[in-house]
């Protein structure tokens, strides 16, 4: 199996007639992906990339019977068209946009609690499950279906664990880019819940990054409930602190959010650490051949 | 994006925070006239500068004559303050915001802030005002209590009533102590703020609350929505490199190392840097040319780098997704050709069209190194930029 999404997935893409949502909406099609039609506001009516254009997700979701959203639309408009798919009652909506609000994530979390749709990202790469369905802006032939299963809060960092566990022949099961801004959908524990009833994955790549503690939290979280070997890298080591590196998230702040104490909360729940990101997928070849 | 006390302060009048009367000026003669406006027998003459502590760094003083006024602002105005939240280059005082002083009672910190962890607003409060608040929590958590917003229902008067008497206020000021902290969430809301703290919130003569000081962090994905807010950017209390570097969609942060890096994205960016600290090296700087990095960008990542008179290699790794090598190959040719630097330049690519980006890069001529994977790419920049110094 696979988490989240398979090649069955049925996928709307919010924001499909932009520049953005046109190339990558292009790319997802050509890798299998189903997608069965776009939402873009006042363009209802219309067919693009071959499929039909809604004026609003309910209507989408009642004519297609989609139960996954990805989100293009720009950062303006991208809490509403978070809401929007909630409110029709999307499954799963995953919002690669960056830049969105944080004031607008408050809302857009209080309205994803009371609800029954899972958020993936904001400022995210997506999810793909190899060979079957890629829902996002990740470089799809680095991608091997395989055993492990991969977490990241970042998007090239995340291909580069994909590519180490692709050449030590492990493949993967799903790749989740949970996304870099603070207030965000679903979170490394998760992920890592859903990996762990997964039968297709044997392992668990885990790549963090400084700033708040999500990290720490998971790493508590797999010590009571994580029986499948887990690899755990964090970027930021050398980050200062203070000083916001690239992605909203990435910050220390006074002590909190250093690298080192998330490498301190993994060791300290038993999970086995990289602290070079070059090693990640030589490392979980050894603890999958053990 | 911080603002200044006295932009702040602004928007707390305007939102009917109570602050005490101030002015601010950008001469010791104007800083004299504003006292004199002001009325009174004494002021306080503060540094306008992108940074807390300033009152333990000089950065804050009290005159007791309008001759003092001018004298303090002379002294500061056009120095840099050096404060506990700077680096040891300190930030320029181009400006000083002249108060009307009173007495206090008593003073406590109260902020309010985005809190990730909760995914909503939190209010934080402390009896021990006026001093460092990160301290405060870790050697007296007991004297900081906090108070989450669930933001389904928005505020809670009973909650802010209970954290007024943990502060051991009496009714009157419980009273003015919420009608302050709900204006506080209504400004916060209306301006984007992500951090607004008063530290010192005070107690004067009269019983009543004032903020004596003011910091408003606005959210910078939220600049689009704040035009008002967006034009108080005083772009001389940042890094110059960096501010170039955001106009050209580029990500940087310097830092103290000599082997500077060039990266596609903000994780690799930082795990580039790892590794180069692994290595034996120290990092010249984090920097991501982003996820769609175009040939110009390629050249002004070049350009800001080459900048910084300490960097002796130069690291570039990119991982093509969206991005293709040979593209970024040719952005590396062209800049390495009109920066005409000297510096070795270590080049790991992997991705899109690496073959052809791997060729073009060989075919040019250049003194590229190239590297096969990430540690490779570490070692070698790591030596190269050792031999470079050796050699000049």
């Amino acid at each position: 199996m696979s988490i989240l999404v398979h090649r069955n997935s049925r996928i709307l893409c919010q924001g499909i007639t932009g520049k953005q949502g046109t190339f990558h909406t292009k790319q997802c099609i050509h890798y299998g992906t189903k997608i069965v039609g776009g939402v873009t506001p006042g363009k209802g009516g219309q067919e693009h990339l071959g499929v039909p254009v809604f004026d609003t997700v309910k209507e989408a979701k009642e004519q297609t019977d989609a139960d996954v959203s990805i989100i293009f639309v720009p950062a303006q408009y991208a809490a509403e068209a978070i809401v929007a798919a909630v409110d029709a009652k999307i499954e799963l909506i995953v919002c690669i946009t960056e830049g969105i609000p944080v004031q607008d994530m408050i809302n857009v979390k209080s309205n994803i609690r009371n609800s029954n749709s899972k958020l993936l990202g904001p400022n995210c790469p997506g999810i793909i499950t190899p060979e079957q369905t890629k829902i996002g802006i990740m470089p799809a032939f680095i991608h091997q279906q395989g055993s492990i299963g991969i977490i990241s809060r970042s998007g090239t960092l995340t291909y580069e664990a994909v590519y180490q566990t692709s050449k030590n022949g492990l493949g993967q099961s799903t790749c989740v880019g949970i996304g870099g801004d603070p207030i965000k959908g679903l979170n490394f524990i998760d992920c890592l819940e859903l990996f762990e009833s997964d039968d297709q994955t044997q392992g668990i790549v885990l790549v963090g990054e400084i700033g708040g503690s999500d990290e720490e939290k998971a790493a508590e979280f797999i010590k009571g409930n994580i029986t499948k070997p887990v690899v755990a890298y964090i970027a930021g080591i050398s980050a200062p602190s203070g000083k916001r590196m690239g992605h909203a998230g990435a910050i220390v702040s006074g002590k909190e959010g250093t690298a080192e104490g998330k490498y301190e909360a993994f060791r300290k729940a038993g999970v086995t650490t990289v602290e070079s990101p070059a090693l990640i997928g030589e490392t979980m070849r050894t603890l999958m051949n053990q | 994006m911080n603002l200044h006390e006295y932009q702040s302060k602004e928007l707390f009048c305007n939102a009917g925070i109570p602050t005490l009367e101030g002015m601010v000026a950008d001469s010791p003669q104007q800083a004299r006239k504003a006292a004199k406006q002001l009325q009174g027998d004494q002021w306080a003459v503060k540094a306008q500068v992108h940074a807390g502590g300033r009152g333990k760094a000089g950065g804050v003083k009290m005159a007791k004559s309008l001759d003092d006024v001018e004298l303090i602002a002379s002294t500061m105005l056009g120095s840099r303050l050096i404060t506990k939240q700077t680096d040891q280059m300190g930030l320029p005082i181009n400006l000083v915001y002249i108060e009307r002083g009173t007495q206090i009672i008593f003073e406590f910190y109260l902020s309010l802030v985005i809190d990730r962890t909760k995914e909503s607003w939190t209010f934080i409060a402390s009896s021990e005002g006026g001093v460092d608040i990160e301290m405060v929590a870790e050697k007296t958590p007991e004297k900081i209590n906090k108070y989450t917003i669930d933001p389904a229902i928005g505020i809670d008067t009973h909650q802010l009533s209970l954290m007024a008497e943990k502060l051991n206020l009496d009714v009157n000021l419980q009273e003015q102590f919420i009608a302050i902290t709900k204006k506080i969430f209504v400004l916060a809301k209306d301006a984007d703020a992500s951090q607004v703290e008063i530290n010192p919130l005070i107690v004067d003569q009269n019983n009543t609350l004032i903020a004596l000081d003011a910091k408003i962090v606005v959210d910078d994905n939220s600049l689009f929505r704040q035009p008002e807010l967006a034009l108080l950017k005083d772009s001389s209390q940042e890094n110059d490199i960096e501010q170039r570097a955001s106009e050209n969609g580029l990500s940087y942060v310097s830092l103290d190392g000599n082997i500077a890096c060039m990266v596609n994205g903000a994780g690799l960016a930082m795990a580039t840097m790892d590794l180069i600290k692994i290595h034996g090296g120290e990092p010249a700087n984090f920097l991501d040319v982003g996820g769609d990095a175009t040939t110009q960008r390629v050249t002004a990542a070049f350009e800001l780098i080459l900048e910084n008179r300490n960097v002796s290699a130069i690291l570039v790794n990119i991982f093509g997704g969206i991005v293709r090598c040979d593209v970024i190959a040719e952005g590396i040719i062209d800049a390495v050709k009109t920066t005409n630097s000297s510096l070795p330049i270590v080049v790991r690519l992997e991705g899109t069209n690496v073959q052809s980006g791997k060729a073009k890069l060989m075919e040019s001529g250049l003194d590229i190194i190239s590297a096969d994977d990430l540690s490779d790419a570490a070692e070698k920049v790591v030596q190269s930029a050792a031999n470079y110094r050796e050699s000049s």
